[in-house]
C-alpha cells in the first residue's frame, strides 16, 4: 500500500485496518491543562485526535495550538479547519504552520454558521468553503503551490479528510456531494453522528455502488449518548441529526442511573454493526465533553489494542 | 431594484430636532416600488414629524418633495434653488441618494430617511426578498439561475451544506435553502452534471473586498 503522506492514519488505512479517531475540544479559556488532559486519556485507544475548530461557532482556544500541543505530546492530531473565519491568507499560513511542527491531517469544513455560536454579531468569512479548502491543501501538498501559483520548497504532506453528513435533507444529494468532495481531493471521510443505522446503509450502499469506497476512507461518526435529554435536543435543535425514536425510547426504557451506561451499550453495539457494512474503513468517537469513555468503548468493540504501523 | 425600509419615526426625530426647516425628500426609483422611500411614504414621515414638533410646542416647517432619481445629478440639481428654504434634509432615498445629495450640497445637513437592505424583487404584495449581492462576476449560468452568493448563508460554492432540512436554511426555517433550490433546478434542466464538478475559489476581487468599484463605458463618455 503507497501512502501520499506521513500521516499515522493514512498508514493504518493502507494497512487494511480498522482507523479509530476521536476528538478533544479545547477550552472555552487559556487554561494549558484541558487540551492535554484530554489527549492523554485517548492517546492509547485511537490513532488520531481531531482537534475541533471553534465548533459551534463558539470561540476556543485555537485548533493549531491544540495540535501542536498534542503533537509535541508525541499524539497525531487531526487539525479542524473551518472556514467561516479565516480568507484563504489566513487558512494557508495556517497550514504552512502545521505542517512545519509535523501535523499530517487536516479536517476541511465549512463550519457552523457564526449566528449559532457566541458571537452572532460576527461577520462571517466564508471565502472559501469546505470543497475549496480541500482543493486548497491538494494543490498546496501535490502541486507545492499556493493557491496564487506561488511556488514552495517545502510543501505541506497533509493527509486530506472531510466531514460528511448521510443524513442532512435531501437524501439523494448526499452521495453525490461526497463524489465531489473526493473529486476535489477528500481522501478520508468523518461522517455525521450516526444514529439512523438503515439510513446510513443506505446512504454507504450509494457510495459502494457509485465505487467511491475506494476512492476515500469513510470512518463511521459517533457520539454516545449521556442521558435522555442530550438525545431529544440532538433530534430536535441540532441542524442535520438524524435520531430515530427508538433511541430515545431505550434510553427512556431503563433507570435514570443505567441511561449513560445504555448510551455506551447503543455505541458499541453500533460499532459491531458498523464492522459488517461494506465501505466503512474505521470509526470517529465523538465522546463529546465525555472523552474518558473512549478508552472503555474502543475496548468493548474489539478495536483495542490500536495497530502499530 | 435596490430594496429598502422606513428607518422606526424615533429615529428620524432624533437626527432632525436640532432644525427649524426640514425638506423630506423622496425618491421615485426603487424605494419608490419597495414602499419604503417615495413621495407616499415622504409624506407618511413629513406628518410624523410635524405632529411630533407640533405636540412638544416647537415651530418647525417640515415640506416634502420627490425626486426623479436621487442617483443622477440631473435630478439632484432640481433642489439646488429650492434647498436654500431649509437647513436640513432627510434623505428617503437609498444609501447612493443619501450621499449624492450630501456631495451636491455640502453646507447642508443630509440625513437618511431609510435603511437600505439588499437587491431584490417583489416576492409578494408587501413582501421583498434578496436575489443578488452585486458580486462583480455573475455565476448564474452554471447555478440554474439561482444566485449562492445571495441565497447560502454560508455563502458556499459547493453546497449544500449538511444542516438545511426540508429545502430549508439551519440559520432560519423561514429561509430557503439556496442550494437545494438550485439542485432542484439542476435536476429540472438535466444538468446535474454540473452538481459535482468541484467549483474553484471564487475571485472576490469584483466584490466588495476589491475596494469601492467603478464601471466605466467608454462609448458613453465621448
Amino acid at each position: 500500500m503507497t501512502t501520499t503522506t506521513p500521516s499515522k492514519l493514512e498508514r493504518i488505512l493502507a494497512a487494511g485496518h480498522f482507523a479509530v479517531t476521536s476528538e478533544c475540544g479545547p477550552p472555552r479559556s487559556a487554561d494549558p491543562e484541558v487540551v492535554a488532559h484530554k489527549a492523554q486519556m485517548l492517546a492509547d485507544f485511537v490513532d488520531a485526535i481531531n482537534v475541533t475548530d471553534n465548533q459551534t461557532a463558539v470561540v476556543r482556544q485555537c485548533s493549531l495550538a491544540s495540535c501542536i500541543r498534542i503533537k509535541q505530546l508525541g499524539l497525531e492530531p487531526v487539525l479542524q479547519m473551518v472556514t467561516r473565519d479565516r480568507n484563504r491568507i489566513a487558512l494557508q499560513s495556517d497550514l504552512l504552520g502545521a505542517a512545519s511542527f509535523g501535523i499530517h491531517n487536516v479536517l476541511c469544513l465549512t463550519g457552523d454558521h457564526q449566528s449559532f455560536g457566541d458571537h452572532p454579531n460576527a461577520a462571517n468569512v466564508f471565502d472559501l468553503d469546505s470543497t475549496q479548502l480541500i482543493q486548497t491543501v491538494k494543490m498546496m501538498r501535490d502541486e507545492c503551490k499556493l493557491l496564487s501559483g506561488f511556488e514552495m520548497k517545502d510543501c505541506p504532506k497533509m493527509f486530506i479528510g472531510a466531514a460528511e453528513n448521510p443524513f442532512a435533507d435531501p437524501f439523494e444529494i448526499r452521495v453525490s456531494r461526497l463524489a465531489k468532495k473526493v473529486a476535489a481531493g477528500a481522501q478520508f471521510i468523518q461522517t455525521q453522528c450516526i444514529y439512523n443505522m438503515e439510513k446510513f446503509k443506505k446512504w454507504m450502499q450509494g457510495v459502494v455502488d457509485r465505487g467511491l469506497d475506494g476512492k476515500v476512507a469513510v470512518l463511521a461518526g459517533l457520539t454516545p449518548m449521556k442521558s435522555v435529554g442530550m438525545a431529544k435536543y440532538m433530534k430536535s435543535r441540532v441542524p442535520g441529526m438524524d435520531v430515530p425514536d427508538d433511541i430515545i425510547k431505550r434510553l427512556a426504557g431503563v433507570p435514570k442511573d443505567k441511561v449513560a451506561e445504555e448510551g455506551i451499550k447503543i455505541c458499541v453495539e453500533q460499532i459491531q454493526e458498523l464492522k459488517e457494512v461494506k465501505g466503512v474503513r474505521g470509526f470517529h468517537i465523538m465522546a463529546i465533553e465525555w472523552e474518558e469513555k473512549v478508552p472503555e468503548i474502543v475496548k468493548a468493540a474489539g478495536l483495542y489494542p490500536r495497530p502499530q504501523v | 431594484m435596490i430594496i429598502a425600509k422606513p428607518k422606526p419615526i424615533e429615529e428620524i426625530i432624533e437626527t432632525t430636532k436640532e432644525f427649524k426647516k426640514i425638506l423630506v425628500a423622496g425618491c421615485d426609483g426603487c424605494v419608490t416600488v419597495c414602499e419604503a422611500g417615495g413621495m407616499k411614504e415622504a409624506q407618511i414621515v413629513g406628518s410624523a414629524l410635524r405632529i411630533y414638533f407640533k405636540q412638544q410646542g416647537m415651530d418647525v416647517k417640515v415640506d416634502e418633495i420627490s425626486l426623479t432619481r436621487q442617483c443622477d445629478r440631473p435630478y439632484v440639481a432640481q433642489l439646488e434653488e429650492k434647498l436654500k428654504d431649509y437647513d436640513a434634509v432627510v434623505s428617503m432615498a437609498c444609501g447612493a441618494g443619501v450621499q449624492f445629495l450630501a456631495e451636491a450640497f455640502k453646507d447642508k445637513p443630509i440625513l437618511p430617511g431609510v435603511n437600505t437592505c439588499f437587491i431584490g424583487v417583489t416576492e409578494a404584495k408587501g413582501e421583498w426578498t434578496e436575489r443578488c449581492q452585486a458580486c462583480g462576476e455573475c455565476i448564474l449560468a452554471t447555478t440554474g439561475g439561482i444566485c449562492p452568493i445571495a441565497r447560502c448563508s454560508k455563502r458556499m460554492s459547493n453546497g449544500p451544506c449538511g444542516g438545511s432540512a426540508n429545502g430549508k436554511c439551519e440559520v432560519n426555517k423561514e429561509i430557503a435553502c439556496g442550494w437545494h433550490l438550485i439542485y432542484e433546478r439542476l435536476k429540472e434542466l438535466g444538468q446535474l452534471d454540473r452538481f459535482e464538478r468541484p467549483t474553484s475559489p471564487k475571485n472576490w476581487n469584483t466584490s466588495r473586498d476589491g475596494g469601492p468599484r467603478k464601471v466605466v463605458k467608454e462609448v458613453s463618455q465621448l
